[in-house]
């Protein structure tokens, strides 16, 4: 009885301290329970959740990307290219997340059929991603996109009010939830993160999931990328730096383990709400921005620590 | 019942395009509420995005913009957007949640800071970037650094140290960008009327220390006299001291630069540089509050609020 007690607490624990935290904001200020401001919250949480949607995937495989900031910004600036070019934003759209697919897909590969840690192997590919957006872009912002309604509608739209990234978001997310947990793919994703040689020697083409999965995440970060560059009307090439540490701490705020084979998507996106929740309270409070960045590093050591502890 | 169907998810996808826009929900009944913020003196709260407090100069901005809005009585919240273009729009709609009067920005990217704009004008919130320009949007006043006045600074200051006959060298920064243009205009402006002035060269740099002493070893080896070289920022003049001071020419060469960064400053106090242009960045603040003031009083402003500079020569 008492392990089923731990065992659930672990499994609601990153639920209990969003509610927690949502809670002790909503007393510190006015205007954060307004409907008006959790719309806002879940906007401004869509980019993050989607990566680290992406970066679940990895994790749970028992590997890791730091690589996604830097194709989100490659995808967002192919696709601002290409939309400042005249050519349809659909097509621009379909063009970006192709070359997400790829860079991910290369990732894969490198991981894989190079056999190099997907530490060093994301590292090495954040900075020629990065490097590459650079010579792209030439350094400077790409500006005077086309004023495409369709476009237009990804970052700054809303259906009956609702901002278009949080339905995005929450679309994305029940796919994912079906994959990982209703198909053969997602049930190979765990066995391979869990012991990689016994679900090899069990028939599993271990190397095909994960480049599969690493094309995913590339996917992911630059449909994120893309949302930021409609919201922003422009792409950055300084975009998405830095942001592989959100979407890692949201994975592991969520309760995935690092090791691999434990984890869920639904813990990501609580773990991506609490994140986006700490950044919206406490610039509501008005805390200065140096402590906030201890307050949030404070909150995923605490929830780490935790998590060790219920084990 | 097949046709049923059919036109249920016909329905159902028309209502849902009819339901996309790009209008934020909340806009159009927000406008009556901000009508009666002005009233109280008390209880105008003023929201402050800053591109990045990693900078000395953007630090300063926010301490004279946050103390002279104490002593004005407004409450003020500085948020930072840590130099992220995207984290800054995240920002400005936080800000935007707590019914702020007036939006104080400071872009990180004069492109990207738009749609942030676009949607405190949807609120009915009135708008004042600092130090960076925006692309786009509803913007009530821009306030920033007086450059032009800067420049014909530094050209007084030439002309009171080495009088009205002397060769000029220029060095220029990045063609085309702002902080040349109005630089050099400045300049331009006294130096052209003193007919004993000659400028013997004026070649780009491009703001760089590296390229201001490769540029400056050049017009040295191709010019007879220079009695004063004009740099648009420290950084050049520094390098163009670097290469005077290998031809030993230094002593008899004033050096006159912008910016006063921490090495100008140390450059002018050892008397290798003789001056530089200091922006008051604090002061810029300043403006900024008493623009909301004006702003909460209904007064007209103009576009562009010059903010005065300082000469550093010691």
């Amino acid at each position: 009885m008492k392990k089923f007690i731990m065992s659930n607490l672990s499994r609601l624990g990153p639920l209990l301290g969003l509610i927690l935290i949502m809670i002790v904001l909503g007393f510190a200020s006015d205007n954060f329970f307004t409907l008006d401001n959790i719309l806002n919250l879940l906007r401004q949480v869509s980019i993050n959740a989607l990566i680290a949607f992406g970066m679940t995937f990895v994790i749970l495989t028992g590997g890791i990307d730091l690589s996604v900031g830097s194709m989100l910004a490659f995808g967002s600036a192919l696709t601002a290219g290409v939309l400042a070019s005249g050519m349809d934003p659909i097509l621009g759209v379909l063009i970006g997340l192709m070359a997400g697919l790829a860079m991910g897909a290369f990732n894969g590969v490198v991981i894989t059929k190079g056999k190099v840690a997907p530490f060093i192997a994301t590292l090495a590919t954040m900075t020629i991603f990065r490097g590459a957006t650079l010579v792209y872009t030439e350094g400077r912002p790409i500006t005077g996109l086309s004023d495409s309604f369709t476009f237009e509608m990804i970052g700054k739209g809303y259906v009956f009010g609702v901002p278009f990234p949080a339905i995005l978001m929450i679309g994305v997310f029940f796919v994912l939830f079906f994959i990982l947990h209703k198909t053969v793919f997602g049930r190979k994703v765990y066995a391979i993160g869990g012991n990689e040689e016994a679900s090899v020697l069990s028939g599993i083409k271990a190397d095909r999931v994960k480049i599969g999965v690493y094309a995913l995440t590339g996917m992911l970060s630059v449909l994120a990328g893309i949302i930021l560059t409609s919201r922003l009307n422009s792409a950055q090439p300084t975009a998405g730096t830095m942001y592989e540490l959100d979407a890692i701490a949201a994975v592991v705020l969520g309760g995935t383990s690092l090791a691999g084979g434990r984890g869920r998507i639904v813990g990501t996106l609580i773990g991506a709400l609490i994140i986006g929740v700490l950044d919206n309270g406490l610039n509501l409070m008005n805390v200065s921005s140096f402590y906030q960045q201890i307050v949030k590093g404070g909150v995923i050591l605490l929830a780490v620590l935790l998590d060790r502890r219920s084990k | 019942m097949k046709h049923l169907y059919k036109f249920m998810v016909i329905a159902l996808l028309g209502i849902l395009l009819a339901a996309c826009s790009t209008e934020s929900p909340g806009s159009s009944s927000e406008d009556t509420e901000s009508g009666d913020s002005g009233e109280g003196n008390g209880d105008i709260s003023i929201g402050m995005s800053i591109s990045t407090l990693n900078n000395p100069f953007f630090v300063s901005l926010r301490d004279g913009a946050e103390s002279a809005a104490e002593e004005a009585g407004y409450d003020i919240t500085t948020v930072d957007a840590q130099d992220d273009a995207a984290k800054q729009v995240n920002d400005i709609e936080d800000l935007l949640q707590q019914d702020i009067d007036v939006l104080l920005v400071n872009p990180t990217d004069s492109a990207a800071v738009v749609s942030a704009i676009e949607s405190a004008n949807s609120e009915g919130v009135p708008v004042v970037t600092v130090d960076r320009t925006a692309d786009g949007g509803d913007v009530v006043t821009h306030i920033a650094s007086d450059n032009v006045a800067g420049g014909e600074m530094a050209a007084e200051f030439i002309v009171e140290e080495v009088g009205e006959e002397a060769d000029v060298v220029e060095l220029e920064g990045i063609p085309g960008a702002s902080a040349t243009r109005e630089r050099g205009k400045g300049f331009h402006n006294i130096v052209d009327e003193k007919e004993g002035l000659e400028i013997v060269a004026s070649q780009a740099a491009n703001f760089n220390r590296s390229e201001g002493l490769t540029v400056m070893e050049n017009i040295i080896q191709g010019t007879d006299s220079i009695d004063v070289v004009f740099a648009h920022n420290d950084e050049m003049a520094l390098g163009a001291v670097e290469a005077l001071e290998a031809q030993s020419m230094l002593d008899s060469v004033t050096v006159v630069g912008f910016d006063a960064i921490e090495d100008a400053r140390t450059a002018v106090s050892e008397g290798r540089m003789d001056a530089t242009v200091a922006q008051q960045p604090d002061l810029i603040g300043e403006e900024a509050i008493s623009a909301v003031t004006s702003i909460m009083n209904d007064e007209e402003l103009e576009e562009f609020i010059p903010v005065e500079l300082q000469l550093v020569t010691e």
